[in-house]
């Protein structure tokens, strides 16, 4: 009996999907530009992530120690700095390479050259860049610097100098991240309410049969299969056309704009997260079309 | 069979449309139902189908309160009335097969037990070269035969037909009131709501006249008297 009126609510589903052709030629359309919508936040995320992430990696401190500080203290710090949770990388430059560094930076100098070659020592110290997990996390590593235990060989900071900077972009960062989720999850509403209005509008046209179905002794969940059906069906074939659209224009667009965000390929993210964005699509497609149906259908079968 | 127990329907203060009516219809009786426009009829029929709530009293179909019944019950007594209307109330994007074998669909009966009847009653109505074809694609005449198959499919108790013959011509309206005859010698009850002289006055059945929600008169072999 289940599965004879399973066969019976899915085989009408299907029917009427087809005798209907253009008002679900019509939904499926709105579906896929909903879905279309839904997908491209999903690569504007990935974009603008990895655009923030590229100015987060250009944020560091510099350390700068005294020119009589003692390597292995230099190295005590810097394996107590390894430990702290907030750091994600550390640096060491020693005062021969700095030496190395600015005579390679000012070769074309002859005034430099000269000047560095009449000093008998080498008058600069090593220095430490520390990369942070987080922009938020920078004060915290400072103030461990600052803590006294290693004041004695540090000569400077640069974090104080830069803390204004680096608290600005912070907020950006912050404000950017906040204001994409916002802006995708407002966008996605509208999707969801255009959807649900379509689905609901093509089922008000039919609420006169619903009513005959139910003067006929039509069980509810008979009479609302086929509406979840004909949903499934609009979110299948809208999440596999707006899959088939994203191929051609992630090919298109990838390159440029790589170039612009310096970020990932977008085809190349495409091909390689393929069936988790079409998973992504084909659940919110067949979500909404579900869901747009049972609510739509439940209005006209309250007995 | 069909008992309504002092019913009354009050839409507003103003706007009543039925008022302490009591009758009683027997099994395989036909009885038509006659009035003017506004008087009832079709706020009694829908109160048996189940469509409108009575605001005071009850509605029995044989020991069922009707307006008391889960939901799961109405589905059962509404397979056991056939129901036909004046505006057919075809299932338009369904073939005539379809349209006839939906009652039967839901209620999960075999297909081949469905196709032999959808088959038997299509003869009935003569209907049988129309299978295939969508409501839109028949007559009026046509499309009440329709309604007629569908609603003794499942070969009901109790037919209601309300107001069958309001848009056909006079020999279609002669084809409808003979199939409902017929309908009511195999054995079910018939329950006509018309205001079409001829038909009542053809009949020589029971007809009960309401006016203003009210039944003013009920007479075994009455003939139409507004």
């Amino acid at each position: 009996m289940f599965f004879i009126t399973l066969k019976r609510i899915i085989k009408s589903g299907v029917i009427s999907f087809w005798r209907n052709r253009w008002v679900s030629l019509a939904t499926i359309l709105v579906m896929v530009l909903a879905l279309f919508m839904v997908g491209a936040l999903l690569f504007s995320n990935v974009l603008l992530s990895s655009a923030l992430s590229r100015l987060e990696d250009k944020v560091d401190i510099s350390i700068y120690f005294r020119t009589d500080a003692p390597e292995s203290e230099i190295k005590n710090l810097l394996s107590s700095l390894s430990g702290l949770p907030q750091v994600k990388e550390v640096e060491y430059v020693s005062r021969e390479q700095a030496l190395e560094d600015f005579k390679k930076r000012h070769q074309n100098n002859s005034l430099v050259t000269r000047s560095l070659d009449e000093l008998e020592d080498n008058p600069l110290g090593a220095s430490l860049n520390v990369k942070a997990k987080d922009l938020g996390q920078y004060e915290a590593i400072a103030r461990f610097f600052e803590a006294g235990i290693f004041s004695s060989i540090i000569d400077k900071v640069n974090y104080f100098q830069n803390q204004l900077i680096i608290d600005r972009l912070s907020g950006i960062l912050g404000a950017s991240r906040q204001v994409g989720m916002g802006a995708s999850a407002v966008l996605a509403l509208v999707a969801v309410f255009v959807v649900f209005n379509t689905i609901r509008l093509a089922i008000y046209t039919n609420r006169e049969e619903i009513s005959v179905m139910r003067l006929v002794g039509a069980k509810n969940n008979y009479i609302r299969g086929p509406y979840i059906v004909e949903g499934v069906l609009y979110g299948v074939i809208a999440a596999v056309s707006a899959m088939i659209i994203f191929y051609p224009l992630t090919l298109w667009l990838g390159p440029q704009a790589e170039r612009f965000f310096g970020g990932p390929d977008l085809f190349s993210y495409y091909l390689e997260n393929f069936f988790e964005i079409f998973a992504i699509l084909l659940f919110v497609g067949v979500f909404l079309g579900v869901i747009s149906g049972w609510i739509a259908v439940k209005r006209y079968l309250k007995i | 069979m069909i008992y309504f127990d002092q019913v009354s329907k009050e839409y507003s203060p103003t706007s009543i449309a039925l008022e302490d009516v009591n009758l009683g219809i027997a099994p395989k009786e036909f009885v038509s139902v006659v009035g003017q426009s506004g008087a009832g009829k079709t706020t009694l029929v829908k109160m048996l189908l189940g469509e409108e709530k009575p605001t005071s009293g009850k509605v029995f179909f044989e020991s069922l309160d009707i307006h008391n019944l889960l939901p799961e019950d109405l589905h059962q007594v509404r397979r056991r009335i056939g129901a036909i209307f004046q505006d057919f109330r075809l299932l338009p994007s369904k073939t005539v097969y379809e349209n006839i074998a939906f009652a039967m669909e839901s209620a999960g009966i075999t297909d081949e037990e469905i196709e032999a009847d959808v088959s038997q009653v299509l003869d009935l109505v003569g209907l049988g070269s129309r299978i295939n074809h969508f409501p839109g694609e028949l007559s009026g005449g046509e499309k009440q035969r329709v309604a007629i198959a569908r609603a003794i499919v499942m070969r009901p108790d109790v037919i209601i037909a309300d107001e069958p013959t309001g848009n056909l011509d006079p020999i279609n309206t002669k084809e409808i009131i003979a199939l409902l005859r017929k309908i009511n010698e195999f054995g079910s009850t018939v329950i006509l709501t018309t205001h079409n002289k001829d038909v009542i006055n053809g009949l020589k059945k029971r007809v009960v006249t309401m006016e203003r929600g009210r039944i003013i008169r009920d007479d075994k072999e009455g003939r139409y008297m507004l």
